[in-house]
């Protein structure tokens, strides 16, 4: 349709006016605010799908529409809307996503009192984040990124009655703004060197040609190029979001929020937002040294080789983690970082393509995977520790199926899982990477985990024998959610209502569908996204052969060696300990306390930042209270002194005189005392004194 | 020009007000007060109408000799800064005669000082000669003197003490330092100053003096240091900052609105109007110490407010904090001399920056203390960080509301916070890129206190003692709506603000320039 992105405003607008409405009904009115949310949320993935199709024809490849915000000086400041591939991908898949979790949503939540409030935050999320993926200014997108942050502070928060949920959502939104801090700073420093903030302004803006030469031209200390200092600050901000090392710490507990927050927030949609801002951002983290390999140049910058990094370390430490949790939801956490750390490795060595592939799969099977999880909950009657469950397949076999769909796109089940492609192209331009075989060989190591600890997970929670019915364990460190022992009674897992179910039978689907989208042999997304278009070859295939055989490798041992230690034999009752923890006791523990990165923190940073506000506040009550405490006492015992001097010295002097005064006028006073007859007798005296002196006088 | 005199009109509104409320019964006095400030914000509106904010120069100017052979004249007028804090003080004002205690003794006193108060500010606000426009300051001070001594907490004696001597003393600096200026320029008027002071005719005209036995720089830089001491000590700067907590957790909390919302302002006005124009040259001299003290407000009181245990307290040290912006802005601004267009542009921006903070601060910090009001008035006068805990389950509209002034406070998008904050780091960052990157830890500060306050007060399960804690009522919730509007309106739509100092700013760039 022509000419929409006139109008792509209106996407996030609904929404946004949804949760406006919602905010202001009363909490009875559950079926408006369910509605009202699910019909804006339709419509917005209808004009999305709408806009996909603009940028399927062929067109300019990129619609711009700027508006001034304000002035400030002679100038004024601009915001912006943009349509290209890019973002038309992501609206399709954050409007999709969103409105499947909605619907499943309504089911999940129908008991929960504030059920109106629930739709209205979620509204608000989903405003705010495909406001950032239209954003055509860094400024409106960093806006629009602190709003998603701020709704996924209050989601993670929704049961705030929970003192974990409530420290959760806190320490969530201060995690992600330490690097929201770097993401501020790059932006001005990218403000004050291009003097615009727009992404594309027909030749003007910050990410096109002119801007970006210069921004390579300079250096600052150290030989740097201004160019990828600035990326690296902005990086800050997707490290945060997105969850990587050392920011990861936030995520896992995000998990304290309702599921269908952590299957559309934590895992889907804005984490992935790190993922995408780098993505946006690549052509300023791309411009410096290449290398020609194959007949292509590869960016070699140090932003992208730091990306790069990172998300390798990432992929496996979050993995090696995920092995040993046993709360349900916090083994797809883990899962979710470790995924965000490949889609980081595939756009540092393959590309924007490549890194989007995998978000935009991931975020399908990993919300699949989530509502999976949310449907097992509900099922199990709130319970969440993946040990005392057990043998659900035959309880839930709609949820077993779908969620045996998300394991295999996660695991990478080769050639039908959507999975399998994505990673594996991801692997194949590491395999391809010029710099170093290190990235690879960690995301490899990263997918054999992977397969593994999700082959742990389904047999604990689908197969063997259910273990509902058991007395609760012991509290274990780490394992937050125990209830009183013998307060539970055994409970009969069941199926979930079709509202909840639909959704995941839909996400399977697609989790399968998508990644024939992005196969080696017809690559119709990457192309898509670069703006080309897609030939149909085998030759390809032959061309990725070989890391597509390793791929299905890896999978297979991952998938074979969790089967061997954890499916072979059943597990027997929920107090039986972890075959991993009886071989390798030490290395369990590490894993299971996460690496102790959280007591760490606890220990250093939280400690040190309260130990200096506790001297801050010190240095104020005491050193400059008491610089001016001292101040006054010294001008009190001045004035003290004054005092004495007065009293002793000058009015000393000064009552001398006054007592030679006071008894002049006492003497005077006791003259006329008010007798007449004294007066009277005075005044005879005198006219007697007067008579006898004019006598004599006279003589 | 020939119109009424409308800002004598403002300033004798809350006088007479005042005088009138002092002899009103006690039953209606809070009414009384609230017609008065309700028509002084009536007359504030009529002169944001009429504002021509196309010029930078002073409109609604009246000028009168007074004390000729003084050359003191009764000279007022406002540009843009003048109109904008001329809102603020009648905004902040009638919010916080609304939400103080009914329960209030001598409730005819009490409302006919804050009304003084008020007619302190918008002389301060609106004067241009020295002679009354610090009748004026000084004016303001006695009020808020008594407000904190004779309504305030245990401690009010001594914070109310510390208060007005500590503020004395910046006075007193700042009033010999404009004798010395009288001395060597024969004048008192603001905008007569201005030009001199731009052009660095002052400057040498002080250098000639001699006082005691100083004389040139030095007699400059310490005439200089006695304006900024006045300032410092009212913005506050540290670490001339420290009667402030005490005082504003003493006084009661809708004094305390009126502390941060609108005097907390008269310091940072001073500095726009009369520091950056009269001594550009001695400000670029100590430009360094000055934001090392700037960027020492920002972190160091954010970090203090964490470890605060008491809600004013810590309101009071974020409210610090935030002032600290203002002053990142302003000193920022002083570096870089010279008509280059780019600096020029970054200079705009950040002194827009520094007046869309003020404005938003005072609004948004007098709600969250009229917020600890209305939480008083509930609790018996209980406002410890750990008195209380999971407020939200008993009142959650009082939650939702109080979250909604926090996140603009924390400088959330969207909310009025965040534009004002975004201008100065983009200009201070263009200048001065170490302050700018320095202060930027004071943003993550502020969000880790201020959440710790809604985790702690808010957050968890119901502390039993609160379970009948009554959540806002209707009229309430009327009272902080104003407010809360404007921290979304401004946060979406800045121009409506920008609107009318831009020009301004612009002008005092380019005077900045020479």
């Amino acid at each position: 349709m022509r000419g929409l992105w006139h109008n792509l405003w209106l996407i996030p607008a609904l929404p946004l006016l949804t949760a406006g409405i919602t905010s202001l009904l009363k909490q009875p009115r559950r079926k408006a605010a369910a509605t009202l949310a699910i019909g804006s949320m339709a419509v917005s993935f209808l004009l999305s799908c709408l806009a996909f199709a603009g940028t399927l024809g062929g067109e300019a490849a990129r619609h711009i529409h700027n508006f001034a915000w304000f002035q400030m000086g002679s100038a004024s400041l601009q915001l912006g809307w943009m349509l290209d591939p890019l973002t038309a991908v992501m609206l399709v898949m954050v409007t999709f996503v969103g409105l499947l979790i909605f619907i499943y949503s309504v089911g999940y939540m129908a008991h929960d009192e504030n059920f109106t409030r629930f739709f209205c935050f979620l509204s608000l999320f989903a405003a705010a984040m495909l406001g950032l993926v239209i954003a055509n200014s860094l400024l409106l997108l960093f806006i629009c990124w602190e709003l998603v942050g701020f709704a996924s502070y209050i989601l993670i928060g929704f049961w705030y009655q929970k003192p974990s949920a409530a420290a959760a959502a806190k320490k969530a939104f201060i995690t992600t703004r330490i690097g929201d801090i770097g993401l501020f700073l790059g932006m001005l420093w990218l403000y004050k060197e291009t003097g615009t903030l727009l992404f594309y302004d027909n030749g003007q803006g910050c990410l096109e040609q002119s801007a970006l030469t210069k921004l390579v031209g300079q250096t600052i200390g150290g030989g740097m190029a201004v160019s990828t200092a600035i990326s690296l600050l902005i990086f800050c901000g997707a490290i945060g979001k997105s969850g990587q090392v050392p920011l990861h710490v936030w995520l896992p507990d995000a998990m304290e929020g309702p599921t269908p927050v952590s299957a559309l927030i934590h895992a889907a949609t804005m984490v992935a937002a790190g993922v995408f801002l780098v993505a946006r951002m690549f052509p300023l983290m791309s411009t410096g040294p290449t290398m020609e390999t194959g007949g292509t140049p590869v960016p070699l910058t140090t932003a992208l080789a730091v990306v790069t990094w990172l998300g390798a370390i990432t992929s496996t430490f979050a993995a090696l983690i995920a092995v040993a949790q046993t709360d349900i939801k916090r083994i797809l956490a883990y899962s979710t970082v470790s995924q965000l750390g490949f889609m980081f490795v595939g756009l540092g060595v393959g590309g924007v393509a490549v890194g989007m592939f995998h978000l935009i799969t991931h975020a399908f099977f990993k919300a699949l995977l989530f509502l999976g999880a949310g449907s097992v909950i509900h099922g199990c009657h709130e319970e969440q520790d993946i040990r005392r469950m057990g043998g659900l397949r035959k309880f839930m076999p709609v949820t077993f199926a779908t969620y045996a769909v998300g394991m295999m796109a996660l695991s990478g089940f080769p050639l039908l899982f959507s999975g399998f492609w994505s990673k594996d192209d991801i692997l194949h331009s590491a395999w391809q990477w010029p710099v170093s075989k290190g990235p690879f060989v960690l995301a490899a190591f990263g997918a054999l985990l992977t397969a593994f600890y999700m082959t742990r997970q389904m047999c604990y929670v689908f197969f063997g024998e259910s273990r509902t019915g058991f007395q609760p364990i012991p509290a274990e460190h780490g394992n937050d959610r125990v209830g009183q022992p013998g307060s539970l009674s055994y409970v009969t897992p069941h199926e979930s209502p079709p509202v909840m179910t639909l959704p995941l039978v839909i996400l399977a689907v697609f989790a399968v569908l998508l990644g024939f989208l992005g196969t080696p042999a017809w690559p119709w997304f990457q192309s898509f996204l670069n703006g080309e278009n897609a030939h149909f070859g085998l030759a390809h295939l032959s061309h990725a052969l070989p890391t597509m055989l390793l791929s299905t490798l890896i999978a297979a041992v991952g998938v074979g060696l969790g089967w061997r230690l954890y499916g072979a034999k059943p597990i027997e009752s929920a107090e039986q300990r972890d075959i991993l923890q009886e071989k390798q006791p030490t290395l369990f523990r590490w894993l299971r306390d996460k690496f102790y990165v959280d007591e760490l923190y606890e220990r250093t940073v939280i400690a040190l930042n309260a130990d200096w506000a506790r001297l801050c506040d010190f240095f104020d009550r005491w050193v400059w209270g008491g610089a001016v405490k001292l101040v006054s006492l010294a001008a009190q015992g001045f004035s003290d002194l004054s005092k004495l001097l007065d009293e002793f010295v000058v009015n000393g002097g000064f009552d001398a005189s006054c007592r030679r005064v006071t008894g002049g006028g006492k003497l005077m006073s006791a003259l006329q005392d008010g007798q007449v007859q004294n007066y009277l007798r005075a005044v005879a005296l005198a006219v007697v004194a007067l008579v006898l002196a004019l006598l004599w006088g006279c003589k | 020009m020939t119109t009424a005199p409308l800002l004598t009109l403002l300033s004798l509104t809350p006088l007479v007000g005042g005088l009138v409320v002092l002899f009103t019964r006690k039953e209606a006095a809070r009414k009384a007060a609230l017609g008065f400030s309700g028509l002084a914000l009536f007359e504030a509106l009529h002169l944001l109408l009429r504002f021509n904010s196309a010029t930078p120069q002073m409109q609604f100017e009246e000028e009168h000799a007074w004390i000729p052979a003084l050359q003191v004249h009764y000279h007022l007028g406002i540009d843009g800064l003048g109109l904008l804090m001329v809102l603020l003080s009648a905004l902040v004002v009638p919010m916080a005669q609304l939400l103080s205690s009914r329960s209030v003794e001598r409730p005819h006193v009490f409302h006919a000082l804050v009304l003084f108060l008020q007619a302190g500010l918008f002389g301060t606000f609106t004067a241009l000669n020295f002679f009354h426009w610090f009748i004026f300051w000084e004016l303001s001070l006695i009020p808020a003197y008594f407000l904190i001594k004779l309504w305030g907490g245990p401690q009010r004696v001594a914070a109310a003490t510390q208060f007005f001597l500590y503020t004395l003393v910046g006075s007193v600096a700042m009033l010999v330092a404009f004798q010395a200026i009288y001395l060597a320029t024969d004048s008192f008027d603001f905008q007569v100053l201005a030009k001199i002071g731009s052009s660095g005719e002052l400057a040498a005209k002080l250098g000639q003096l001699h006082l005691g036995g100083i004389t040139g720089h030095s007699l400059v830089m310490l005439v200089f240091a006695g304006v900024l001491l006045g300032f410092a000590v009212k913005v506050p700067m540290m670490p001339f900052h420290t009667w402030l907590p005490s005082a504003y957790a003493e006084a009661p909390s809708s004094v305390t609105m009126l502390l941060t919302g609108a005097m907390s302002k008269m310091g940072v006005y001073g500095l726009l109007r009369l520091v950056l124009p009269l001594f550009p040259a001695q400000v670029r001299e100590w430009q360094t110490p000055l934001l090392w003290l700037a960027v020492g407000t920002i972190v160091l009181s954010a970090c203090a407010a964490f470890a605060q245990k008491d809600l004013k307290r810590m309101l009071a040290y974020s409210s610090v904090n935030h002032l600290g912006y203002c002053l990142l802005g302003i000193f920022a601004v002083a570096g870089v001399t010279g008509t280059d267009a780019r600096w020029s542009l970054e200079k705009a921006a950040a002194l827009n920056g520094v007046l869309l903070q003020m404005f938003n601060h005072g609004i948004t910090a007098a709600a969250l203390f009229g917020f600890v009001a209305l939480i008083e008035q509930r609790s018996g006068g209980l406002c410890g960080l750990d008195d209380f805990g999971g407020l939200r389950n008993a009142a959650p509209v009082l939650t939702g509301l109080v979250g909604i002034a926090l996140f603009a406070s924390i400088g959330l998008p969207g909310l009025s916070g965040f534009v004002g904050e975004f201008l100065i780091f983009k200009g201070a960052f263009a200048l001065v890129p170490w302050a700018a990157a320095l202060s930027a830890l004071g943003l993550l500060m502020t969000a880790v206190f201020l959440l710790t306050l809604v985790q702690r007060v808010f957050h968890g399960p119901l502390n039993e003692r609160w379970s009948g804690f009554a959540d806002l009522t209707w009229p309430e919730r009327l009272m902080v709506t104003p407010a809360l509007g404007l921290m979304f309106l401004l946060g979406i739509w800045p121009q409506l603000v920008i609107s009318f100092i831009n020009t301004g700013s612009v002008q005092a760039v380019a005077w900045l320039a020479r």
